[in-house]
């Protein structure tokens, strides 16, 4: 694979024509591995069961569809849970966008007493692991009967030091101050510079982060898994997962339902997926 | 007029308003739960009585956790699930970057979009989806297995017979660690391109007409130049690995699989605090498990890490 270090496309020696040919064929396997999963899933959610434990095993559509997700929602409510799911992901990422470009803006425009030893603070848990608050919150959760509530993931969900590092920054690099200045002078009133001046300005850094925040959130299993107990509260993941079991697990049903649980993402991966790949990138840091 | 000026926010307290409902939601969601795990990890009590019956038991959850046969196994499963699924992605990526980079201008986006989707998609759609790929009986992986061992050359290198992916500890592992590195090799692919679009074509020009063969090259002026992003991606997958959870839990059915073979240290505290009631202990785990990647952390940045100037 050094070889495809190789930059030079007039290079025509026979050696180097054989490398790069090589290089690409093991870069198209590759991507082959990536996408046949996806494919193989997308097939099986249109056979039963029957057809998919055949030898050879399907490698092209059926007509099952239909039989597989009623079957689905025959054993789990699954509409239900899919409903929940777009719920909590929708509120989770208003309550982020609102209160993260709120916070962000004040530690980016305002000088107030403790600041940078504030927003030090907010940085440093950022970088701390989730699990380590894991059985706290979902103890506060029990503390407030937010138990099996929705609210008891978005809440939380919404306290993002990542969002408010992100619009900081992005009002720090973008937004100059005197503008905010010369509005103040002009008799504006701080909530109506915020809502027409400064929201306006954060589109970018508003796309990036709700869209991070929503994928967050449809693929969150560990939050659902700690403070959900009944299966009609279930987020769409954890549902799926309570339909495996080690005997009969229903495949094809479950295929169906994980290819409603990908599809959404692969739609939005495919209309934004510059701005995903900067988000998810940047929030690595997340973790 | 006169109420509405006094009504007006002042600017002197518009940050505090402004900051006011993420700070509210960071001290309770944020700053509280690292204290309490803190408190919990060295008390003890009665989940059914409550809080009221918590006493202070100093370093006996430490001690009781470290003396667990169970817990110091699952520390050795994750560091060995994060090195058997880190390392290759590394491999892989670097080449697989640099290639994109230097070949495959025009289809970069592309490339670039398929290695990086299983990242987007649900951990748990895909975990359920390769369970089902890696079925003893029906699942694709052995069958393609068994079409190649009839192959002349890969033949004899493959194991006859269908492989038990999911049931046998011997095989759960390097199940888990190729989903993990199926799902992470395209981010990481991803921050290496990002990286070496900021390498000057003009470096490699001149050491080509200097002679120099693509090896050194690659060698002496991409990996010096990527040395960075190795250090934050390589820390990434160690704080990502380290905690590894969706893919184990999933794929061995929610308990760590057979002979504990997949039970991480973040599976093995989720099962003492939500199976077992002991939140003493979960919370010691996870301290001891968050010092191990802080030293971790630090051991890398001082193999790779550049010194600060």
């Amino acid at each position: 694979m050094t070889r495809s270090v190789d930059e030079r496309p007039m290079d025509t020696g026979a050696g180097a024509v054989m490398g790069r040919a090589g290089a690409w064929a093991l870069v198209a396997v590759g991507g082959l591995m990536m996408l046949a999963p996806f494919y193989l899933m997308f097939v099986y959610a249109t056979h039963d069961r029957a057809e998919i434990f055949q030898l050879p095993p399907p490698l092209w559509f059926g007509d099952r569809l239909i039989d597989n997700l009623s079957l689905l929602a025959s054993r789990i409510p699954f509409w239900t849970n899919l409903g929940w799911s777009l719920y909590v992901a929708v509120i989770n990422t208003a309550l982020t966008l609102l209160f993260c470009s709120m916070g962000g803006y004040a530690f980016a425009m305002f000088d107030f007493p403790g600041k940078r030893w504030l927003f030090r603070l907010v940085l440093a848990v950022m970088l701390v692991p989730p699990f380590l608050g894991m059985i706290s919150t979902f103890l506060i959760v029990d503390a407030l009967g937010w138990l099996d509530e929705p609210r008891a993931l978005y809440v939380p969900g919404a306290a993002s030091a990542f969002g408010i590092f992100l619009m900081r920054q992005f009002i720090v690099a973008s937004i100059p101050p005197a503008l905010i200045e010369a509005a103040r002078l002009d008799g504006c009133g701080e909530w109506r510079i915020f809502v027409s001046i400064v929201l306006p300005l954060l589109g970018p850094a508003l796309g990036t982060l709700g869209l991070v925040t929503f994928v967050a959130s449809w693929n969150n299993f560990m939050g659902p898994l700690v403070v959900m107990r009944s299966v009609e509260r279930y987020t769409l993941p954890l549902a799926l997962r309570a339909t495996q079991s080690p005997v009969d697990t229903e495949w094809g049903a479950l295929m169906a339902g994980s290819a409603v649980a990908v599809i959404p993402l692969m739609v939005l991966f495919a209309f934004f997926s510059r701005r995903l790949v900067a988000g998810l990138t940047a929030g690595a840091v997340r973790g | 007029m006169k109420l509405r000026q006094r009504m007006m926010l002042q600017p002197r307290h518009a940050p505090w308003v402004f900051l006011a409902p993420f700070l509210l939601l960071f001290a309770v969601f944020g700053l509280f739960p690292i204290g309490f795990s803190l408190y919990m990890s060295v008390h003890e009590w009665d989940p059914v009585q409550g809080l009221g019956s918590a006493r202070y038991v100093g370093f006996d959850n430490f001690a009781f956790v470290l003396g667990d046969e169970w817990f110091r196994n699952s520390l050795g499963t994750t560091l060995l699930l994060a090195v058997l699924s880190g390392v290759p992605q590394h491999l892989v990526a670097i080449p697989l970057a640099c290639f994109i980079d230097a070949q495959a201008r025009r289809t970069r986006d592309l490339l670039a979009a398929v290695f990086f989707l299983p990242y987007i998609t649900s951990t748990v759609a895909i975990a359920i989806m390769f369970t089902a790929l890696l079925s003893r009986d029906f699942g694709m992986v052995n069958l393609v297995i068994s079409t190649l061992s009839g192959w002349p050359l890969i033949g004899p290198l493959l194991p006859d017979g269908p492989i038990d992916w999911i049931n046998d500890p011997d095989r759960l592992v390097p199940a888990v660690s190729m989903v993990v590195f199926w799902r992470f090799v395209g981010f990481n692919t991803l921050l290496y391109l990002a990286a070496l679009q900021a390498v000057p074509r003009e470096l490699h020009e001149a050491a080509r007409l200097d002679g120099a063969s693509t090896w050194q090259r690659f060698r002496f002026i991409t990996l010096p130049m990527l040395k960075p992003v190795m250090f934050f991606a390589v820390t990434l997958s160690v704080i990502g690995g380290m905690q590894l959870f969706e893919e184990p839990f999933i794929l061995s059915g929610g308990n760590g699989g057979v002979d504990q073979a997949v039970l991480t240290t973040a599976i093995y505290l989720y099962r003492s605090a939500f199976e077992f009631s002991d939140f003493g202990a979960a919370s010691a785990m996870s301290w001891l498990l968050f010092l191990l990647m802080a030293a971790l952390t630090a051991l890398i940045r001082r193999v790779l890490g550049e010194r600060e100037s």
